[in-house]
């Protein structure tokens, strides 16, 4: 890892707030996720009716790629890799979708819960809204990992498998929710280094 | 008939997430997938399980509900004729 790539921009949702590079850009009252979720892509603006059919790990992860990536002016050929990661995995879609074949004599499993049965749908939902046919892992860790995941968006840009990398940690279960997502490339002021994102993180 | 008609709207906004749709946006005649409220294939799949679970009708085929789902007059037809619920 010979070049040194930076932390081009930054996006946290956690407790009914969203900021960007520290600054907030959105506020809600209601901390409870369906309901600010839905609030925040209304503030945004945008007609998008596929955002209202995925479950909240994507609504997530969808809503911090839209305040990173909203400078991308060509997404398809901006070649953006994504790494994204949580603990909870998928497991507040499982639970529901589990709640619908719980009962065998009430067993009607919905497609559209079984469809987000899977943490790296998420991923896919960003990468169907911005047109990214690019690389792309999700991980499951206890914690964020800022080592993993910086030593992970190194070796995607050093092996130009990617010019710059949306990465971080993405965690839903039940009415918690928080979300850390982050751009790395060659452009910007904060380096791309496990302390800084450390700081970052913990901010 | 009208009564199906409209608790169909509703049930299909409802368990489609169809959040920016109202239910006076949905004509009776209007076409549910392609160019009408644009549904996809996951949303196909979601109102065969609405059929068996609120209705108690069975689709064997898939296939079916191309013709079925067309709009919401030949829904309710459909699910007049035989329903079991």
């Amino acid at each position: 890892m010979n070049t040194q790539y930076y932390i081009q921009s930054y996006c946290k949702i956690k407790e009914a707030c969203i900021t960007l590079n520290d600054t907030l850009v959105f506020e809600d009252q209601n901390n409870e996720p369906k309901s600010f979720f839905k609030n925040a892509y209304k503030n945004l603006e945008l007609k998008y009716a596929k955002f209202f059919k995925m479950d909240n790990l994507s609504k997530l992860s969808f809503l911090g790629a839209e305040f990173l990536l909203q400078d991308n002016e060509n997404d398809a050929e901006s070649n953006t890799a994504i790494v994204l990661s949580n603990k909870a995995s998928s497991l507040d879609t499982d639970r529901k979708h589990q709640d619908s074949i719980q009962d065998k004599a009430n067993y009607f499993p919905s497609p559209a819960i079984f469809v987000y049965t899977l943490p790296n749908i998420a991923i896919g939902e960003i990468s169907i809204r911005h047109q990214l046919k690019s690389e792309n892992a999700f991980f499951v860790f206890d914690t964020f990992n800022a080592e993993f995941l910086c030593n992970y968006a190194s070796v995607l840009l050093d092996k130009k498998k990617a010019k710059s990398v949306l990465c971080g940690w993405v965690d839903v279960d039940n009415e918690n929710y928080e979300g850390f997502m982050y751009l790395v490339s060659r452009n910007g002021k904060i380096k791309h280094t496990i302390k800084e994102l450390t700081n970052i993180y913990q901010k | 008939m009208e009564g199906l008609k409209l608790e169909l709207k509703e049930k299909i906004i409802e368990n489609l997430n169809l959040e920016d749709v109202s239910i006076d946006e949905i004509g009776n005649n209007d076409p549910l997938f392609g160019d009408g409220l644009g549904l996809d294939s996951i949303d196909a799949l979601e109102l065969i399980v609405m059929l068996d679970k609120d209705y108690g009708i069975k689709l064997s085929d898939p296939k079916e509900g191309k013709k079925i789902f067309e709009s919401i007059e030949v829904m309710a037809a459909y699910i007049a004729e035989h329903r079991e619920k």
